[in-house]
């Protein structure tokens, strides 16, 4: 036994079961998030049972079955319900009955001695709808105008056929909504901004009023000639409509235009459901968030991460790299440049919500106030870059990861053998030639992996982003077809508080906890996507540099 | 050469007054009263020396005798050491190094240096040849070729390498590697080539090489090699000096000076009797 401990078996054993742990941790997150959030999407089986009432009276229920739990019968018997049973213990159902805009709730937790048996009928539809969350019931009837033009069995081949024509028109209008009417009153808003700059300098004179007037007036015909576009496919979608039997016996008229998707999921084949799948997640990856965010896709927030990371990227390399070889390469190495080492490291642990804080004081109130006031005048009271905003939002960022920038620069700068430096200054190239060709794209693996942490660092955070930039809903992306093209100034989605947002701020929890998971998962693999790059990135680098020691 | 006195300052080294006035008299070199501090320490005593031109001259001596300390301010490198000060005189055809109006980089291209570990640069062959004349602004391709062609050559590499000059030159081997290094140098057609050990961390082999190719340029440059093996030193060099303790005990004509040494200090030193 002592040579066992003598021998470091006991230390191997211990070193190893650290990483093993950090292995099943990491998996752990990775799975449990994939395991939670991808099966959001597969087509649930619509259960239809019978649920006793307190009072006896029996009722229908169609619905999904979510979840199931152990629950002690005294609980229920407290909360009101008249059970009768030996046993200590039974089941409770979570039910997701739907028809939000009937009910008033989607979920309702059952106990399973109440329900009836069991049925699947395959004629049941699920219809996931543009408003109101989902709708179950059985099909009547498909209308054209008000007239039935389709009952029992034919309605469902007949619902498909003009589904498609719905969706088309559909998607015409939301193009017409998104991008056509708003590059009208994009351009309306700048022409507003220009009249009110001239006014403001006192150069506004008639001839210039009347021909803002004139072209005024132009995108003014634009936009009535497109509301008028937007009418005609409106009524065009409001044609066709379905009626259908809910739980209750109520029959529900819903028109074409309203639907989004539907299926019979008890009806639907393992490839039709996999195609299914594979549309929504599709569907969750490019399309913009519906109903508080609890459905529809996340493409805004997937967009505003990327993009707030990259310009974090573009501002906080330079910055680093420069800051580290100063500090590495020229100033005197003393105890102030010692002094500022240390303040820098600190930095790091500097809590992420004081950056936010920081940033919503300086960058946002100070520096976009002023830049308001001396470049955009006219656009007051409203401000321009005095709001939150993905400008602000990087740049707080960029600070944040500063000193991960300049420590990993420094080490690598610090790497770089003397022998190299000697042989270029020998070769009659100046400190900063030799900075230039040799030290820096030496030094280069090490700068990568200092913007690696930083990127992995910055696409997590959320906490400062509240405060200066991430909004719930934004209305537009930082990025469009409109000049100038990159809106500095606006506020963007972002993964991270979508995650929160839609976790703990939306009015159906239930219905949105899947996507919590979906959204973290794409979260981390959006990270590690990035992360990849810059890995590759780095190892061509360091391919360079091979045979060099320590780099 | 405006050399106003031939006479030489090291009165001591009467066997180089001797050799100077039969290799009619070119000194690409003139040390007078080198002092050089390390801070408080004195590394090198009134060192004061003649070096021959398109002559190879080794410096001997044991472990910390500033034989390479020496050599280091023949192009200045000593600069770089922050605490490291240069009293005297190193006067390159007549000028001064150490003045204030000398620009170091184009001393450096004048004087070319090799370390005793080759130094490559993590670039390809051809950049790592390049590097120099691409500082100097050339950045013409034909022109590049040309010389990258000639330094390979000259340090007897061309034909190991002209496949694949865009490998990367960390990727040769040592020897390959110091002969990359001296095409590097000697592709700026330098005066002076300065050689610090260039051969102690090579192979016999390679070492060969090298001395070889030590003897073929010793037409085109002045060449100082710092060596702490004698039978290099004897084998290579013209004219041989022999350093202990910062202070130059005795120069002269290599074969004069490992026969018959004049001071007894070098005596014991290349009989093996100390060091």
């Amino acid at each position: 036994m002592r040579n066992w401990f003598k021998g470091g078996e006991p230390w191997i054993w211990m070193t190893a079961g650290a990483v093993a742990l950090s292995l099943v941790s990491v998996y752990a997150v990775l799975w449990m998030t994939a395991a939670q959030g991808l099966g959001h999407w597969w087509p649930k089986p619509l259960v239809e049972t019978t649920l006793t009432e307190t009072d006896g009276s029996i009722k229908r229920l169609i619905g999904e079955l979510r979840d199931k739990e152990e629950i002690s019968l005294l609980r229920l018997r407290a909360s009101g319900y008249a059970i009768k049973s030996d046993d200590k213990y039974t089941s409770r159902y979570l039910f997701k009955q739907g028809n939000r805009d009937v009910y008033g709730v989607d979920f309702k937790w059952i106990p399973a001695p109440l329900l009836g048996e069991f049925k699947y009928p395959k004629d049941v539809i699920s219809i996931e709808r543009h408003e109101w969350g989902s709708f179950f019931g059985h099909l009547k009837s498909v209308k054209e105008n008000g007239q039935v033009v389709a009952e029992g069995a034919a309605a469902w081949p007949e619902l498909q056929k003009r589904l498609a024509r719905s969706g088309k028109l559909f998607d015409e209008i939301l193009s017409i909504e998104k991008k056509d009417i708003g590059e009208v009153n994009y351009k309306l808003e700048r022409l507003r901004l220009k009249q009110r700059k001239l006014e403001l300098l006192g150069e506004l004179t008639d001839e210039t009023k009347v021909e803002i007037d004139q072209e005024r007036q132009i995108h003014e015909a634009a936009f009535a000639k497109l509301q008028a576009r937007l009418d005609g496919l409106r009524a065009q979608n409001a044609r066709d409509s379905l009626t259908a039997e809910i739980q209750d016996g109520q029959v529900i008229e819903i028109p074409f235009g309203k639907i989004a998707d539907v299926i019979q999921p008890n009806d639907m084949s393992f490839m039709q459901k996999v195609g299914h799948y594979l549309q929504k997640l599709h569907e969750f990856i490019v399309d913009d968030p519906r109903e508080a965010n609890t459905e529809g896709g996340i493409f805004p927030a997937i967009f505003g991460t990327v993009m707030m990371v990259l310009l974090m990227s573009a501002m906080v390399t330079p910055l680093g790299i420069m800051a580290a070889v100063y500090m590495r390469e020229y100033a005197k190495q003393g105890p102030l440049i010692q002094i500022i080492r240390i303040s820098v490291n600190n930095l790091a642990g500097v809590p992420s919500i004081v950056y936010g804080v920081f940033g919503l004081g300086f960058f946002v109130y100070f520096l976009g106030g002023n830049i308001d006031a001396l470049f955009f005048p006219e656009a007051s009271p409203a401000p321009v870059f005095g709001s939150p905003g993905i400008l602000w939002s990087s740049l707080t960022l960029a600070l944040l990861t500063l000193p991960v920038v300049i420590v990993a620069t420094e080490e690598g700068l610090s790497r770089v053998p003397r022998s190299i430096r000697e042989g270029s200054l020998a070769l009659g190239a100046t400190k900063a030639e030799t900075l230039w060709r040799t030290v820096l794209p030496i030094a280069s693996p090490a700068m990568m992996t200092g913007l690696i942490l930083a990127v992995a660092r910055a696409a997590g955070e959320v906490a400062p982003l509240m405060l200066v930039g991430v909004v719930k809903l934004a209305p537009s992306l930082p990025m469009d077809g409109n000049f100038p093209f990159l809106h500095l100034e606006r506020k963007f989605m972002h993964l991270g508080f979508h995650i929160y947002d839609v976790g703990f701020q939306s009015p159906n929890v239930e219905a949105a906890r899947p996507l919590v998971f979906a959204t973290s998962l794409l979260l981390v693999i959006i990270i590690i996507v990035l992360n990849m790059f810059a890995i590759r990135l780095r190892n061509r680098l360091r391919e360079r540099m091979r045979g060099l020691e320590g780099v | 050469m405006n050399d106003g006195s031939p006479q030489t300052h090291a009165i001591k080294l009467g066997d180089l007054g001797r050799t100077q006035t039969e290799d009619t008299n070119e000194v690409a070199i003139r040390v007078e009263n080198l002092d050089l501090y390390y801070g408080e320490a004195k590394a090198l005593k009134s060192v004061a020396m003649t070096i021959p031109k398109k002559r190879v001259t080794a410096f001997i001596g044991p472990s910390g005798c500033g034989k390479s300390t020496l050599l280091r301010c023949f192009n200045r490198m000593n600069d770089l050491v922050d605490i490291c000060r240069v009293d005297g005189q190193i006067l390159l055809d007549g000028k001064n190094i150490y003045d204030r109006d000398v620009n170091v980089a184009l001393l450096r291209r004048r004087v070319g240096m090799v370390f005793q570990k080759p130094n490559p640069f993590p670039k390809s062959i051809y950049e790592n040849v390049a590097y120099g004349l691409r500082i100097m602004g050339v950045n013409n391709r034909s022109t590049l070729d040309e010389a990258v062609e000639k330094a390979l050559h000259g340090a007897a590499l061309w034909n190991e390498v002209k496949d694949r000059l865009s490998e990367n030159g960390m990727s040769l081997s040592g020897g390959q590697q110091q002969r990359l290094v001296i095409a590097r140098a000697i592709a700026l057609e330098p005066d002076v080539l300065l050689l610090d050990e260039p051969a102690s961390a090579l192979d016999p082999i390679s070492t060969a090489k090298i001395e070889e190719l030590v003897n073929e340029m010793k037409d085109k440059y002045t060449i100082i090699i710092v060596t702490h093996n004698m039978q290099q030193a004897a084998r290579v060099s013209d004219y041989t000096a022999f350093m202990y303790m910062g202070e130059l005990i005795e120069m002269g004509r290599t074969n004069d000076l490992f026969l018959k040494p004049n001071v007894k200090q070098t005596e014991d030193y290349i009989t093996g009797r100390f060091g």
